[in-house]
């Protein structure tokens, strides 16, 4: 494996850094206070369980958010600041150049996770419940959230290789819309008469990853347990399709012309 | 017989225009061109002629859609022909969040330098830039100048042998258009070729072993400068001075201008003897005789606006 991604991932988190996007952290660290001290006054019991809640919805939204506010300017950015011109001029492969950007990503992803998991963890200590063992499934979940930020980020990035940002941003979420309700859209698929709508929504059902996998923020609040063969299935599943995603963007990339 | 340094077969490049993208416009047809090791090499043309979309292809950012070329005997698909060649873009810009120092040590890491020969190389060019006092500044915070320097010097990072500049003197005062000179003189004496895309006539004129002349995406003429503007000597310019109380005779063979006291007068090369005649007969002292030379420039816009008129490409081949 070539060396070459790596400077590339940690300038694409020192870029993060610098450009102050780790500042969420403060409003996440405010929204945890805030909910601490109120769910303090006003519940009876069920503190740990809106908390949790809270906490992980967070997580999960302030990483979306970035993963594809940043993501799909990854290399539509570069492209037209033009900064990709002279990095493109030295000994490196544009499929290194883009797995170093997604690599870059998912570790800003994984650090202000780290960082709202802390403040996560200080808002249950704030309420004064003490940690149980099966308080390893908020981690778990988090996890998840951390597989489903991956994701996104490699279709936000596969969009960016050719597309505006503003079409990258509503492909993506388009994506992760219909991602969350795949399910459904098959369910409904079979519910229906026309042979038409059954193969479309088939088809939608096994090309859009299926996000729902990956939310398990209410047993995590309930403190129910996740199957390992879960967490084992949801790894598999995302590295399958980021994989797919990130060949697919070289593919893309490495034939496109920087004008 | 080493291989030249830059070969360039019947490059052409075609780009989608319209809506559907089903037009095509030809932004460079079938350049063929060669480079030696160690030339500098000019590459002349008004905008829009396809000197960038030429430096692009050569540098792997865009695709040929016909022609191939190669850099040291090494194709331009190939990556490690990366590891030969250095490229200032036009108008660089770089990731303004870092500090010239953060960028050339970034640079760095993909011409596989360790990390003490980094921090030697890059401490080296920025002095050589003219940035060490300001290497620790943030790219955003530079004036144009010192971004096209940065430009250099990363152009110059792994001591690449061949070197594309696009519009290098663009944007920089006298002082910073002769220091890029100076690091371009200085790359030849290293053995290096460098091979730039220039507006400025006179920089070309004083700096390049070749240049070559391109204009709506043809080549239209190559040859070594010296020869180009030596070719024709079509007048000739006469510096004199007329003794106290003495006109100018009647029927010069052309037109005079005096200034502070002393005339020039340019005539034809074969009225060259009767005018110096006529002129001894009323006793003027001759300071200077010179040719007039066509300038590159003269050349440039000759050949440029012949292409407009007749829109094919001519064969001027000097060298």
């Amino acid at each position: 494996m070539s060396a070459a991604p790596m400077p590339v991932a940690v300038n694409t988190f020192r870029e993060a850094v610098r450009d102050r996007v780790l500042y969420n952290l403060v409003f996440f660290a405010l929204l945890m206070i805030g909910a601490a001290i109120l769910v303090g006054q006003i519940s009876i019991g069920i503190d740990r369980l809106v908390i949790v809640n809270l906490g992980l919805s967070a997580i999960s939204l302030f990483g979306l958010v970035m993963a594809i506010f940043i993501g799909v300017g990854l290399v539509s950015k570069e492209i037209e600041k033009r900064t990709l011109y002279s990095l493109l001029a030295q000994p490196i492969r544009r499929w290194e150049f883009l797995i170093g950007k997604y690599a870059g990503l998912v570790l800003t992803l994984v650090v202000n996770n780290f960082f709202m998991t802390l403040g996560l963890a200080a808002a249950l200590f704030y309420v004064g419940r003490p940690f149980v063992r099966t308080d390893a499934v908020i981690l778990v979940s988090i996890y998840f959230i951390l597989l489903e930020l991956a994701l996104v980020t490699a279709i936000a990035l596969f969009f960016s290789c050719f597309s505006t940002p503003m079409l990258s941003t509503l492909f993506t979420l388009g994506i992760y819309i219909t991602g969350n309700f795949a399910s459904d859209i098959r369910g409904f698929g079979d519910f229906t008469k026309s042979p038409g709508v059954k193969v479309v929504t088939r088809v939608i059902y096994y090309l859009v990853p299926n996000f729902h996998n990956f939310n398990s923020i209410a047993a995590a609040s309930h403190g129910e347990p996740i199957p390992l063969a879960l967490v084992g299935q949801n790894t598999l599943y995302a590295a399958l399709y980021v994989a797919l995603l990130l060949v697919a963007a070289s593919a893309v990339f490495s034939h496109r012309n920087l004008k | 017989m080493n291989a030249p340094a830059i070969e360039i077969l019947g490059l052409t490049k075609d780009y989608p225009v319209g809506f559907w993208r089903k037009k095509m416009r030809r932004s460079l047809d079938n350049l063929t061109l060669q480079v030696e090791e160690g030339e500098i090499f000019g590459y002349l043309g008004p905008n829009g002629a396809g000197k960038t979309t030429t430096l692009k292809l050569l540098t792997g950012l865009i695709f040929p859609t016909a022609g191939t070329a190669r850099v040291r005997g090494k194709s331009i698909d190939d990556v490690t022909m990366h590891r030969e060649i250095g490229y200032l873009p036009e108008q660089p810009y770089f990731y303004d969040y870092l500090t010239a120092r953060e960028l050339l040590d970034y640079y760095g890491h993909f011409g596989g330098l360790s990390k003490a020969q980094r921090r030697e190389r890059v401490a080296q060019l920025l002095e050589r830039v003219g940035l060490a006092s300001a290497a620790n500044l943030q790219l955003r915070k530079y004036s144009k100048g010192m971004l096209q320097r940065a430009g250099i010097a990363q152009a110059m990072l792994h001591d690449p042998k061949v070197v594309f500049l696009d519009e290098p003197m663009s944007g920089l005062d006298p002082v910073g258009r002769r220091e890029v000179r100076d690091i371009i003189l200085e790359l030849k004496n290293q053995g290096k070729t460098v091979f730039f895309s220039t507006h400025i006539l006179s920089d070309a004129e004083m700096l390049c072993d070749r240049v070559a002349v391109l204009a709506s995406g043809k080549l239209l003429g190559v040859g070594a400068p010296g020869d180009i503007v030596a070719l024709e000597v079509h007048a000739m310019d006469i510096l004199f001075e007329l003794r106290e109380g003495r006109s100018l005779p009647a029927g010069l063979p052309g037109q005079v201008t005096t200034m502070g006291g002393r005339c020039h007068m340019e005539v034809p090369e074969s009225d060259l003897y009767a005018a110096l005649e006529q002129l001894r007969r009323c006793e003027a002292r001759i300071l200077s005789v010179l040719p007039v030379r066509p300038t590159l420039e003269d050349y440039f816009l000759r050949l440029v606006e012949k292409e407009k008129v007749t829109s094919h490409t001519v064969e001027v081949t000097v060298r």
